[in-house]
Formats: structure tokens, sequence, C-alpha cells
């Protein structure tokens, strides 16, 4: 691609999309992912900035960054790509040796992009727009969607700020991935990992919570637009700091985040924290004693957790952007020790088949819904643990760890929805009977996710699948089903009994059986929507070095075409043919019509006379 | 496929037409009526076939392949009479109109003769049918590619625009010997002109390849030696 990108002769690439002949790694993303939007910098470990001490990504090539002045289109679909090897094999294919004849196969791209140069000039643009333009045409958006969040003593929606006894332990993941092609990341162990072992851990804690609340409460969250600089972590960091959240700064206590753990098959998982906050005694102190409670936790299981040197810099996570506003004792567990074992990362070809995640054949949808992989069961004892240590470090009782279980069939159906294919009947079950009901913008189309963040529900359709999905999931995981009508559940504040500051409602569709229809009921549960679009855009620091600035522009049509060209020489002749039959007509026309009376004398009526 | 081929067809196809126009019709202001209403009249023929046709198919089932291209055939040969038709129609008004136009000139004769009013309805016919053939390929062309893809020749638009060209100088021509059997009462001339027509129809509908076009060309040479007898 780069050797492309430098030259004069290409207009365009088309890029056929196989599984066949995979390379052995390929990663568009930088070999340092979001170096400069995390913790480490010249004011803060400067040393250990910028990868010195370990590249997180050794195989990337940082095509995603690259400026290509061409389009660049993935062809996936099996037909279409047919159709053009055709047409390259009739027409455009050398015989013996020498060059293919006119008519030539030729190729159309358009993908006309409204955003030049980069966020601060077309945020410039949109604003001259908006501002003096009776019509105004905006040219970009910034990146945002949604965070979720839950936890497990339910906070009060409407009281921002510091909440007043609350310490809380929060346990966090990411959301999103992406990769060199718009709107394609299946981005299965680099998030979907994440995603599956923290939902799995949260159902395994709740029931616990409820009857032997720890002391602390947890707080679940899934940071959206991690893969742009930490957009959703960011965003939610500078709304604790300005007291515009339900808990602040004040009230964390400690930090546990999710990284990669699908790859770790038989090798230990790695705790990794930071050394540069270490060195205050009380977070050492405190991180010592995460480790210690983490590795008791995994000594009941099939698992080994082990820290790595003292010396190596956090991987890119969301805990470093809390840990750049305050010194939060916290840990990151993953399955890599160094770089990572993904050899696929933020690129197109992390799905399925990257997890392990592979099925017998022969089995029906339904069937492959439930059946325990490998990969399902390897993550659920991970789940295991990380909810065990979650109980413990919120100040559980450890007498009551042994009824703390991750469940293998709910993480292999979680695995399911979210590399194989999410339209599955535990998935419709679980959404909202608008949502279930077939149509071109429904989320449930055929597939596994894409976990792109996307520009939300302002400028696309409907909500972004992934966000919506975790959401309902979790309803379904924490929330208690009530007896509200659909009318009582879009307003529960007109009853007494139900609480909107604590509590969210959700109509959801309810499983669908062989020979009848789902039965719609209200669930409640205590998961919240937070924004997740950059704090730059708010501040308007379109240029901003501390915060993410992503934005992408707007288009209006992407499609390509195929067709024959012909011969210029071809095109030419055809011009000369036609201006010299025009003039040689004009010529003839005017001889002729000038000698008519000449030529024509014979043709002339001559009056009849009468004698 | 692209400018040049656009006006190189524009050119081959309007060409003399537009010559014609410029230096027999242009003048005369009662020509150009004629040569209006001329083209009204196929286009009224046209349309008034095409009607035909799009309720035949409408009828009939949609499925049935060979049915539908049965259809085309007799919509083809349908329009074709219909032109006749109204070209018959067009040398009756013009036929009435001489003797008002007599009664309006200076002179005791028309202005006009009825050969010259032959050669200006036909040159209305032809340009009105050229350009129903014509425009669509012609803004087809303008785009970037050509045809092709699906195994047609290259050539296409260059055909059609001598094809386009052929057939405004036949109708031309046809005009004239029409009309001309029709003042001497020679059914014999009408009803060549009307064959000749049909065959000219058969020829570029069902078979289309370069050597037609040179057999086309032929019918027009030979149509024009018919009209100096």
């Amino acid at each position: 691609m780069m050797r492309m990108k430098n030259s004069s002769r290409v207009a365009g690439v088309a890029v056929i999309v196989s599984k066949t002949g995979l390379a052995d790694n390929f990663s568009p993303h930088t070999t340092c992912p979001n170096q400069n939007t995390g913790v480490y910098s010249e004011n803060y470990g400067p040393d250990l900035a910028n990868c010195n001490v370990t590249v997180w990504n050794p195989f990337g090539n940082g095509l995603s960054y690259e400026d290509f002045a061409f389009p660049v289109f993935a062809l996936k679909d099996e037909n279409q790509t047919q159709v053009i090897r055709k047409c390259y094999e009739d027409h455009n294919q050398r015989v013996n040796g020498s060059a293919p004849k006119y008519p030539l196969c030729a190729m159309q791209l358009f993908s006309h992009m409204h955003a030049v140069t980069d966020t601060v000039t077309c945020m410039r643009r949109t604003d001259l727009q908006n501002r003096f333009s009776i019509n105004p045409e905006v040219l970009c958006d910034p990146l945002s969607d949604f965070n979720v969040w839950t936890s497990t003593r339910p906070l009060n929606n409407s009281a921002k700020g510091h909440a007043a006894d609350e310490s809380v332990v929060i346990a966090a993941t990411r959301l999103d991935g992406r990769s060199f092609f718009w709107e394609q990341a299946p981005a299965a162990e680099g998030t979907v990992s994440g995603i599956v072992t923290l939902l799995a851990a949260i159902q395994a804690l709740y029931p616990v919570t409820q009857e032997a609340p720890p002391t602390r409460n947890i707080f679940f969250s899934f940071f959206q637009g991690e893969a742009f600089d930490y957009i959703g972590s960011s965003k939610m960091v500078y709304d604790m700091k300005r007291n515009d959240f339900v808990i602040d700064l004040d009230n964390v206590h400690s930090m546990l985040e999710i990284g990669q753990v699908g790859l770790h098959s038989g090798r230990s998982l790695w705790m990794h924290s930071d050394p540069i906050s270490r060195q205050n005694k009380s977070v050492d102190t405190e991180v010592l004693e995460m480790m210690d409670r983490m590795r008791s936790a995994a000594a009941g299981l099939k698992l080994t957790v082990d820290h790595p040197s003292v010396s190596q810099p956090l991987p890119p996570s969301s805990f470093q952007r809390f840990l750049r506003e305050r010194q939060i004792p916290g840990l990151v567990l993953t399955d890599h020790n160094t770089s990572f074992i993904n050899r696929y990362y933020e690129s197109m070809y992390d799905d399925a088949e990257n997890l392990n995640v592979t099925y017998p054949p022969g089995l029906t949808p339904d069937e492959q819904l439930v059946y325990e992989t490998d990969a399902a069961k390897s993550l659920a004892e991970v789940a295991t643990l990380v909810a065990r240590s979650l109980y413990v470090q919120a100040g559980g009782n450890e007498s009551n760890l042994n009824n703390i279980t991750a469940d293998p069939k709910t993480v292999a159906q979680l695995l399911y929805g979210f590399v194989i294919q999410k339209n599955n009947s535990w998935f419709r079950s679980l959404l909202p009977p608008e949502v279930t009901k077939k149509g071109v913008n429904s989320i449930l189309s055929s597939g596994p996710p894409q976990f792109y963040i996307g520009l939300g529900p302002r400028v696309h359709g409907p909500a972004h699948s992934v966000t919506r999905f975790v959401q309902y999931i979790l309803a379904n995981l924490t929330g208690s089903v009530t007896n509200l009508t659909e009318s009582q559940c879009q307003n529960p504040s007109e009853l007494s009994t139900e609480n909107k500051d604590l509590f969210s409602y959700f109509w959801v569709s309810g499983p669908a059986s062989v020979n009848s229809t789902s039965e719609p009921f209200c669930v409640r549960a205590s998961v919240r929507l937070s924004k997740a679009v950059s704090p730059a855009f708010e501040l308007l620091e379109y240029g901003s070095r501390n915060y993410s600035t992503w934005t992408e522009s707007r288009w209006k049509s992407i499609r390509a075409r195929i067709f024959l060209v012909a011969s210029r020489e071809l095109e030419m002749l055809t011009l000369g043919v036609g201006v010299a039959v025009l003039l040689l007509s004009l010529l003839v026309t005017y001889f002729i019509s000038s000698k008519a009376e000449l030529l024509f004398s014979s043709a002339r009526e001559t009056p009849t006379t009468t004698y | 496929m692209t400018v040049a081929v656009f006006f190189g067809c524009a050119f081959i196809a309007f060409g003399p037409a537009f010559s014609l126009f410029v230096f027999t019709i242009a003048r005369d202001p009662l020509r150009v009526i004629i040569l209006i209403a001329g083209a009204f009249f196929w286009l009224l023929s046209l349309l008034l076939s095409s009607l035909v046709w799009f309720i035949s198919i409408k009828a009939s089932n949609s499925q049935d392949l060979r049915l539908q291209r049965d259809l085309l055939i007799f919509g083809v040969f349908f329009s074709v009479l219909l032109q006749e038709v109204f070209r018959f129609a067009y040398y009756r008004l013009l036929r009435k109109a001489t003797e008002g136009l007599a009664a309006i000139s200076d002179e005791d004769t028309s202005a006009i003769s009825v050969r010259q009013m032959a050669y200006v309805a036909g040159l209305g016919f032809g340009i009105m049918s050229g350009a129903f053939s014509m425009i669509n390929v012609l803004s087809d062309s303008l785009g970037p590619g050509t045809v092709g893809i699906f195994g047609d020749s290259q050539y296409y638009f260059i055909t059609a625009a001598l094809m386009t060209l052929a057939l405004t100088l036949l109708h031309t021509f046809w005009g004239v010997l029409f009309f001309e059997g029709c003042e001497k009462s020679r059914w014999w001339v009408i009803a060549a002109v009307v064959s000749l027509h049909l065959l000219v129809a058969g020829l570029v509908s069902f078979t289309w390849t370069h050597t037609f076009t040179v057999h086309i060309h032929y019918f027009t040479s030979t149509s024009s030696q018919l009209r100096f007898r």
C-alpha cells in the first residue's frame, strides 16, 4: 500500500477481502497505540513514554494513520468480485506478452469526502457555515457515542458531583475497535474478550452483592471510543472533574481494567501496574494488596496470574486517563506480558478465528448459540477470577467467594452473539420489540457486530448496535422483572413505587418460543448510558493535545462501477468523422442549393396555360 | 465515451439535416412551419403506436418472453404503418392548405409547390425520427465508458449515428416519393415506399451489424435515384 501511495499512476485501490492466504500478522494500527494521549509524557515517566521500554504492537505498520489521496475500497461480496475478475480476464489480460487492446475494462470509485486536511480546518469551516450560511453544510462530525455503566448499589443519577459516603471500585473495559476500513471492526480479541469477561463477571457478582453486599460499591463501566485516543474514558474523567457525573474522583478507591484476555490459553494472565504512581507509598501498598487478592482468587481456579517487571509501564488502557488526573491504585489484566499476543490488533482479521471460537460442523444456529467452546470456558474462568477479585477488593467477605462463579453457558451465548452472529434468539429476546422487527436500518442484521464507534444517533440512524446490546444485556443480567405496562414503563415517574433516579426501565421483547410470539415485559435495572464525545469539542479546542480530536468526514455517496473504455484514437476518429461529415454536408448543400435552378430546372412546375 | 464522441456522433447524425435546414429551409418561414408540423405529425404517430404497444404489453403476460418479443415485432411494424398513415394524413392536410395559400398569396399559385412541401415534410419526419433514435444514445455517450461489457461491439455509437443519418435522409426521400405517388395516383410508388420502410425497420431492429448499415445506405441512394424519375 505504501508503494501505491507514493506512485503517481494509482488512482484507486479495490481490495478483495478473502480468508485464504492470510498473512501471519497484520495490524494497521501504530506500534505504540494512543501514545500521545496516555499518561506517559515528558512530565510523567519520560523514559517510559513512546514505548521506549516495551513496544506494545510490534506488528503494527501504521497503515490506518496514513493519508491516502485515492479511495481504497474493500470488496467482500463474492459475486461482485467475480464480475470484476471476469471483466479483467476478458479484456485486460496480456495475450502472448503483448499489451491488451482497447476497449479495456475500467473501474470508477466514488467516495467524495467533504472534509480536508485535518480536524481543525474542517471544524473551522463548519463553524463558519453554521454562523453565516442560510443552509449550513456540515463538513465533518466528531466521533461520539455512549459509555455504558452500572453499579452494584444503585447510584442516584440526578445527584451530580461527589457522592457522600461512597467508595467505589471501578471495573472497566473498552467497547470499541477499528480497522483500516470504515465500519469494519470485528475486534474479537481486542475488544470482545474484555466485554464478554466483564459481562460474565457482572452476572456472577450480582446475586452475591445483593445478598451479602460488600463495603464498597462496584462501578462497572464500558468505555466507547478507546481506539481513538480514549474518547469515552477522557469524557468520563472530564465529567468527574467538573462534578458533572454521579461520582467524582474522590469517590474512586481503586480500579481494575480488563484488557485483551482472550488468548491466554494455558499460559498465565498478567497484572500490569503503573510504576510511577507506585512510587507513592500508599498507592504501592494498595496495588500490592490488589495483586495478592487476585493471586489468592486465582489459586482456587486453574489460572495463574503474575505481574511483569516493575519498571514496565501500563499497556494502552482507559486506566491511563484516570491516572492523568489522580494517582489511583489500579491494575490492568491482560493475557500478554510485554507485547500483544494478538497478531491482528485493530484489523479486520481480528475475528472469531483469531479468538479460537470454532464450532463443530453440523450444528444449527440455536445449537451453536449454547455450545460451550474452549474459548468460552477459558473466558468464563477469567470472568470468575475478575468477579472474585472485585468482590474481595470491594471489602466483601471471603467466605462467599465460592458462590461467585461465571456461567460458561452465558459466556458461550455472549461470544456467539458478539463474534459470530448478532441476530440470534437470545439477543432478540433481550431487545425491545421495535428493534427486532426486520428493516434496513435494524441493528439486528446478519453477521457479527462491528465495533467502530460511529457518529452517534444524531447523524446516523438507530443507536450504535454494540452499545445497545451491552445496555440490554446488562439489563437482562442485573435487572429485575416488573409487571408494569408499556406506557408505565416509558413513564415510571408517575408511579410511587418506581424510582427513575436510581433505575432505568426497559421494555423488552421476551423469549419467543416456536409456537407462540414473545410477550414483552418491563425490566428495571440500574444501567445507564453516558455521553462519550471528546471534551475537546465541548471546549472548542479542535487542535487539543490533551484530548481526542477525531472526526469523520461527511460524504454523500460511496459506490463503484465498472465499464469499458475505448481508446483515445477511436474517440478522436469519431470526432473527426463527425466534423468531416458536417463540413461536407454544409458544402454540398450550399453548392447544390446555390445551383438549384441549374440542376433542377426540369423539376420546376410550369404553370399550365390554357388556350 | 466522453465529449469527443458526443460531438462526433451528434455531427454525424444531424450534420446533413442541419445543413439542409440552414441552406434550404431556414430562410423561408413557410417551409419552417411545414417542417415543424411534419415533425409534429411524426411525433403523433409515434405516440399512438407506442400507446398501442404499451396497452398490449400491460394486457399480456409479462413473464412470457417469447410473447413479449412477438409483441415488440408487432409494435415495430404497427409503428411503421402508422407513420405512413400519418404521412398520408399530412399530405391531405397540405393539399387542403395549398388552396388557402394560393388565396392569400400575391400570385395566382401558392408560394410553395407540392414537391417542395413534400421535401420539407419528409425532412421534418426525418429530423424528428432521428432525434428520437439518437438522443438517448448521445446522452449515454457523454459518460466515461463505452459499449461492450456485455459482449456488444464498441463501435455502437458510430453505427447508431450513421444509422440515424441514413434514416433522416431516407425519410426525406420517402416523403418526396410518397407525395409524388399521391399526386399522380401512382399507388405502386406508395406501396414501394411503405414496403421499403418496413424492410428498413425490420433490418434495423433485428439484425444489428455493420454490414446492414452499408445496405441502408444503398437503400438511401436507391431511393434518391427513384426520386429523379
